[in-house]
């Protein structure tokens, strides 16, 4: 069989299994849209904007654990999705974003929308290629999903000349079965010695600590995470990435770390012995300052990218593989050996670990006359009963979604941690949606973050996608408005969103409903209706107190254990 | 320290540009950086020099191993190894200069590669300490043009980086 460079692409996605791709047409990817339009196994979704395509791709991958794929015109259809290959990248989510090009022989002739999106791209992809002949179109393909999916996943850019699709033009397609890269295989396994020496570490701790991040959830390897902390009985910890990882609701459990982490987790981490660190970076918005982290600790750090290792932070036990994998091998041989600590110790080491957690460091007003962001989100946790997806944007809200919905599995809090991208959540959400069509999806934002994606809402009304969109609306930008208050002597600069929409009334003009809840009492009213509202999309905007801050706060260049907490924390109920 | 960093590359295009652009984004400094293809034309041999602590050089190889088209990658920093560099210099050789110039020749075993009236093009082949050493010894003003090609570098003995 015969076909044409964009035939022999859908036929690729096809073999695949790609289910949607999101695009936006132009001209250097006509070819393939009219090939996308004889077929119907691949299911295309019309964004209104590259980066909302390469936002909602990235929200499918994270909520299903499968590649996202985005179709986008050459120029600034492929500038457009740099964001969202930036945010992808530093995230390790895998996407395949196909990009068009202007035809061969005009490649460096400044032809109409040429850019050069290699060159751009090549700092925030995993990789990328410019197909060179339509022989190695497909090969190229599959390269890119291979890449994209295995060892640490990210984003892959397919640069595809026009004339490479050309319908005049056909050769006979084969998609290769397998495939072998000389210069890529990704390390499984961790080895042996490494592992019996984690083991050893682990089970001589007297203040163990388990620090888990979004590896583990890209990993699939939740289930061992959670059956190796129950069996040794440790306290657990997440980064912001690894929320869901390890259940929330789970005793051993101590929340969240990090800048805007629980007190108990931070100063566990300041005073652990030995830190147990799988799929997790060594972020700085984890570490604070570099030099008092984890200042007594003994570090056994589990990554699949042996250029994590040691990165930032000296390890004593490095294991390069697949977290599922290695987990896997220290639990046979935790069970072969039935080795255990101290339970003495690590009874004092809980005993220590309560007296933190009894100061209750994410407590907040709740008698307040003014709606308190915590207790919205609060709130829409216990309604949802914890199964919801949640996106969201960047900033306080997004602290305030990460601290207050408990997140009991995997893939369920889908948020741009790394790079921090406003405008990500609703286009997630919508590629949440396209995922799993009836499942309850939240889409925690500010009125500053929802500002830089707002015109997929129309791609929402187009689909009839519907899900709720919790405005978390302090008329600034928040995370801005308090580190200018604590660091900047409460010099608001640019930090004051004036001349905001009616929310309402510019969701209504896209065919969505709107909802304003200005007190306390009407909170969980309208997030009961807009829960039972499954056919529509939408738009709660809270009016929330324009003053709350996140708390507690690692501030820059502090340790884990000088938190700043709520000043006024005592006097709530 | 000074270290040297060797590896093979894909031949393909955009290679280099993937290892240079990754040293300028992560603030890696770099000295020299040369590439040819070797002996099997789908390969690129490249070889790095950069300076950096024992843990930034081990970042650094890391982060350029992590690269999808580096096949293999050594750091040459203990290993025994042989390294060479070329220059080509044009010196201004007139009258008491051309002997005065011919004798350095002599000394450093370069050789001469071009001659006219008025200068000299000398080849200078070794370590890159013996091309800094003889630039030092020619007074500056009768240097025109310096080109180096900055080192290459292969272990002794039995070992070889290879495919």
């Amino acid at each position: 069989m015969e076909l044409s460079g964009a035939e022999i692409l859908f036929k690729c996605l096809e073999a695949e299994e790609v289910e949607y791709v999101f695009g936006y047409p132009g001209g250097a990817v006509l070819h393939i849209y009219d090939a996308l339009y004889k077929q119907d196994t691949v299911k295309h979704i019309l964004v209104r904007h590259e980066q909302g395509a390469t936002h909602a791709a990235d929200g499918y991958s994270r909520a299903t654990g499968r590649p996202g794929v985005c179709l986008v015109t050459s120029g600034p259809g492929a500038t457009n999705a740099v964001t969202g290959l930036a945010t992808a990248y530093t995230d390790s989510i895998p996407l395949v974003v196909i990009t068009g090009q202007v035809a061969q022989p005009m490649i460096g002739t400044d032809a109409f929308q040429e850019c050069d999106i290699i060159g751009i791209s090549r700092p925030c992809v995993k990789h990328n290629f410019l197909v060179d002949s339509l022989e190695n179109l497909a090969m190229t393909v599959k390269k890119a999903f291979h890449i994209a999916t295995t060892g640490r996943p990210g984003p892959v850019v397919i640069d595809i000349p026009k004339n490479l699709t050309d319908p005049n033009i056909t050769i006979p397609f084969d998609y290769p079965a397998d495939i072998e890269m000389r210069s890529y295989k990704p390390a499984i396994s961790g080895t042996q010695g490494d592992i019996q020496r984690a083991v050893d570490l682990l089970v001589s701790a007297k203040k163990p600590m388990i620090y888990a991040g979004g590896g583990v959830i890209l990993g699939e390897a939740s289930t061992q995470l959670t059956a190796l902390g129950r069996e040794l009985g440790y306290p657990v910890t997440n980064t912001l990435m690894g929320l869901g990882c390890y259940p929330a609701s789970d005793p051993q459990f101590v929340g969240m770390l990090g800048m805007h982490g629980t007190y108990e987790s931070n100063m566990a981490m300041h005073e652990c012995d030995v830190l147990l660190a799988v799929g997790a970076r060594f972020d700085d918005r984890v570490t604070g300052q570099i030099d008092t982290f984890c200042p007594h600790a003994r570090v056994i750090h589990i990554d699949v990218d042996p250029a994590n290792i040691a990165k930032n932070f000296p390890v004593e036990v490095p294991i390069v593989g697949d977290t599922k994998a290695v987990l896997e091998d220290m639990l046979a041989l935790l069970s072969e050996t039935n080795r255990r600590a101290d339970p003495d110790a690590i009874a004092h080491w809980w005993d220590q670990i309560k007296s933190w957690q009894s100061i209750n460091s994410y407590n907040y007003d709740r008698n307040s006359s003014l709606i308190k962001p915590q207790f919205v989100v609060e709130k829409y946790c216990e309604l949802t009963e914890g199964q919801a997806f949640v996106t969201s944007d960047v900033g306080q809200h997004q602290m305030f979604a990460a601290q207050f919905y408990r997140f009991d599995h995997p893939r369920r809090w889908i948020n741009s941690g790394g790079l921090g991208t406003m405008g990500f959540g609703l286009p997630a959400a919508m590629g949440v949606r396209f995922a799993h069509p009836d499942a309850e999806i939240g889409c925690v934002t500010g009125e500053g973050s929802i500002q830089m994606c707002l015109q997929e809402l129309s791609t929402c009304k187009q689909y009839g996608v519907a899900f709720n969109i919790l405005n978390l609306n302090n008329g600034y930008l928040g995370m801005v408005r308090q580190w200018q208050e604590f660091t900047y002597e409460s010099r608001y600069s640019s930090s004051y969103v004036d001349a905001l929409p009616d929310f309402v009334g510019l969701v209504e003009a896209y065919g969505h409903v709107g909802m304003v809840i200005d007190k306390p009492g009407d909170v969980e009213g309208a997030l009961r209706e807009a829960i039972a509202m499954k056919d529509r999309l939408c738009f709660l905007d809270f009016r929330i107190d324009t003053e709350e801050n996140v708390y507690p706060m690692i501030e820059q260049g502090k340790g884990h254990h000088e938190m700043r907490l709520n000043p006024r924390r005592s006097e709530f109920a | 320290m000074r270290h040297i960093i060797s590896l093979l590359i894909e031949n393909e295009s955009g290679a280099l540009s993937r290892v240079a652009g990754l040293y300028s984004a992560r603030g890696y400094n770099i000295e020299s950086l040369t590439v040819a293809p070797t002996d099997d034309p789908s390969l690129s041999r490249m070889t790095i020099v950069t300076f950096g602590s024992d843990t930034v050089v081990e970042q650094i190889a890391k982060q350029t191993d992590k690269l999808i088209d580096v096949v293999r990658l050594v750091t040459y920093t203990e290993t025994p190894h042989v390294e060479r560099e070329l220059m080509m210099v044009k010196l201004r050789a007139i009258g008491a200069q051309r002997e005065e110039a011919m004798r350095l020749v002599s000394i450093f075993r370069a050789k001469i590669v071009d001659v006219t009236d008025s200068t000299y093009v000398v080849e200078v082949t070794g370590d890159s300490g013996k091309i800094d050493a003889f630039l030092g010894a020619v007074p500056s003003e009768q240097i025109l043009e310096v080109v180096r090609s900055g080192v290459v570098g292969i272990a002794r003995g039995e070992s070889a980086l290879k495919v």
